[in-house]
């Protein structure tokens, strides 16, 4: 098969390590359905592409090239470079689109570099206008828009997680296999991995709809239990800032902020946080912001919605008791 | 061993950050520039590295000259020497030619391992790293978030939400740290006194054999930039028993409950 559709954008599909479809590949298909045709990439271990490749094609692939090789799990980012560099050869496409993942990121570098193609990073939505591919950033936290393009070539995009909204429309499940040459570049080998046995039925920070963080006012990570509760009571995933996490109240991948993760949900709830301005750089893209704080000179109501003064175990205990009456 | 560690100015995310609608480029002039805090980190690395070790640090950075003494600090943090790529030609510079003219400068300031922080605060890109480890051809180990320097090779773990990926390989290198890592030790007044008298070379792109003007290479441009309208406040009440229910009432609302 080398009828490649006219307008290819190309894809590069992200498996769990649990061999499914990462949750980014429906956004990454989705905005490449918005400037052209989704054609996918997966590169796997032996026996792993068929459930990927299927996954995919639910999520829009017009077609999916697999590439099936150990050294995906002995090798970091080379095998996958070498992979999209086979692709982007016999695809020719107008536009390559990455998860902004720590292994996109990587993948993004080395085969720009590789390609000397134009690289755009950290996107929040592509585009097309008579002169090709368009990435739109949201930089310095959220206080500018910047458009990108390349002068010429294909653009390298790395797309942010949970940022793209359209998802394209099921395909029919077309597969095809390619055989990419190592190049032979010098690898770091991955010597172990350790999964993290998700024993949460949260809804993960990045991409999440809600989202509800405490800050330094909830005191100790015993009371930071209160966050969890109203996080539950709305289906929301779990932030802090960078003093409850610098204080031990919760692991660092909660962080919001610069230095941590960004987050654009639909409702976004503050307790206990002051605002500083490297917090709000990571949320202040949320479309409506409430906050909790007693100290009403906090930062944090320049960006609030609904702001309320008061004691974050006075209010939040009540605004908990009255949701959950509202479910009866 | 020679370490090379790349630093980077930026402005103080703890102010108002500027973009130039004219130009597009930073502001640099509108708010306090400073040494990016994961680069002090990834100097901290280095220089704990060499504290027990037989090990040369140098810090390198791209930035316009003003920016040397911004560099100095890693001087006076403690590394031996710094090199800076500092040409006019260069402002504006896209992460390809960052990345080409960094690439030169540390093959000719020659190295064994490199080392950099995963994102930077005002780019926040991290592509960087892998980027000279392909045009370096060496391995990368990013975001490592613990690092074990040995002789001849290099190892750390890699903490994902998926789990935990532990990496090595063979001298030369690339890696990337994150904030995990320990915080960066503070110059002290003699380590400030020792910078002054510290090598510290400035190159130019020609230097390094790098056009910056060179238009055969694909780039990738900034064709648009908005400031966005800052972010209103909105309802602000004080809690006077009921702060929770009208909370409540305020999320039925807008449908957000």
């Amino acid at each position: 098969m080398t009828d490649y559709p006219a307008d290819p954008i190309l894809v590069l599909l992200e498996a769990t390590p649990t061999g499914e479809l990462a949750k980014s590949a429906a956004g990454l298909l989705g905005a490449a359905s918005l400037i052209g045709t989704p054609v996918a990439l997966a590169v796997t271990a032996a026996g792993r592409s068929q459930a990927i490749a299927e996954q995919a094609a639910a999520a829009g692939a017009e077609r999916v090239l697999v590439v099936e090789t150990e050294a995906v799990v002995a090798r970091l980012s080379v095998p996958i470079a070498d992979a999209l560099a086979a692709a982007a050869a016999v695809v020719a496409p107008d536009a390559v689109l990455i998860s902004n993942s720590m292994e996109g990121r990587d993948v993004a570098g080395r085969f720009a570099a590789r390609t000397s193609a134009a690289l755009a990073v950290d996107a929040v939505g592509l585009s097309r206008d008579a002169e090709g591919v368009i990435a739109h950033h949201s930089v310095y936290g959220g206080a500018y828009n910047v458009d990108s393009a390349a002068t010429f070539g294909p653009l390298v995009v790395t797309v942010r997680e949970g940022a793209v909204e359209a998802r394209a429309e099921a395909r029919p499940v077309a597969i095809e296999t390619l055989e990419p040459q190592p190049s032979g570049k010098a690898a770091a080998s991955i010597e172990s991995f350790e999964s993290v046995t998700a024993t949460s039925t949260r809804p993960e920070l990045k991409g999440a709809t809600k989202v509800v963080s405490g800050g330094r006012g909830l005191g100790s990570a015993e009371s930071f239990a209160l966050v969890e509760q109203l996080a539950d009571t709305l289906g929301a995933a779990i932030g802090a800032s960078r003093a409850a996490v610098d204080a031990g109240y919760i692991p660092q991948s909660h962080q919001v902020g610069q230095t941590g993760v960004s987050v654009s949900p639909h409702l976004y709830v503050a307790l206990g946080i002051s605002g500083a301005i490297q917090h709000r750089a990571g949320m202040q893209t949320a479309k409506t912001i409430v906050a909790v704080n007693k100290d009403p000179d906090a930062p944090i109501f320049e960006v609030a919605d609904f702001g309320v003064v008061g004691d974050v175990f006075t209010v939040v205990p009540q605004l908990i008791s009255a949701l959950a009456e509202r479910k009866k | 061993m020679k370490i090379i560690v790349i630093v980077k100015e930026v402005p103080d995310t703890y102010g108002e950050r500027k973009l130039d609608l004219e130009t597009g480029l930073a502001d640099r002039a509108a708010s306090e520039p400073v040494l990016d805090e994961i680069g002090e980190r990834a100097l901290e690395v280095a220089l704990s590295h060499a504290d027990a070790n037989e090990a040369e640090v140098v810090v390198m950075s791209m930035a316009p000259e003003r920016a040397a003494a911004t560099i100095r600090k890693g001087l006076a943090m403690g590394a031996a020497s710094a090199v800076q790529v500092a040409d006019p030609g260069l402002a504006g510079a896209d992460l390809g030619l960052t990345a080409r003219t960094l690439a030169a400068a540390i093959r000719k300031t020659g190295f064994d391992l490199v080392i950099t922080g995963n994102l930077s605060t005002d780019g926040s890109g991290g592509v960087l790293p892998a980027m000279l480890a392909e045009l370096l051809d060496v391995p990368n180990l990013t975001a490592l978030s613990s690092v074990e320097i040995a002789a001849d090779s290099v190892s750390g773990g890699r903490d994902s939400d998926d789990g935990t990926m532990r990496l090595s390989a063979k001298l030369p290198a690339v890696i990337s740290i994150t904030e995990a890592l320990p915080d960066a030790r503070f110059p002290n007044f003699k380590g400030i006194m020792a910078a002054k008298k510290k090598p510290f070379e400035t190159l130019a792109a020609a230097d390094l054999g790098i056009d910056p003007q060179d238009l055969s290479v694909a780039a990738s441009i900034m064709t648009a930039i908005a400031e966005k309208p800052p972010r209103s406040a909105g309802v602000k009440i004080t809690d006077e028993g009921d702060g929770g229910v009208k909370i409540a009432e305020f999320l039925v609302e807008n449908r957000l409950a």
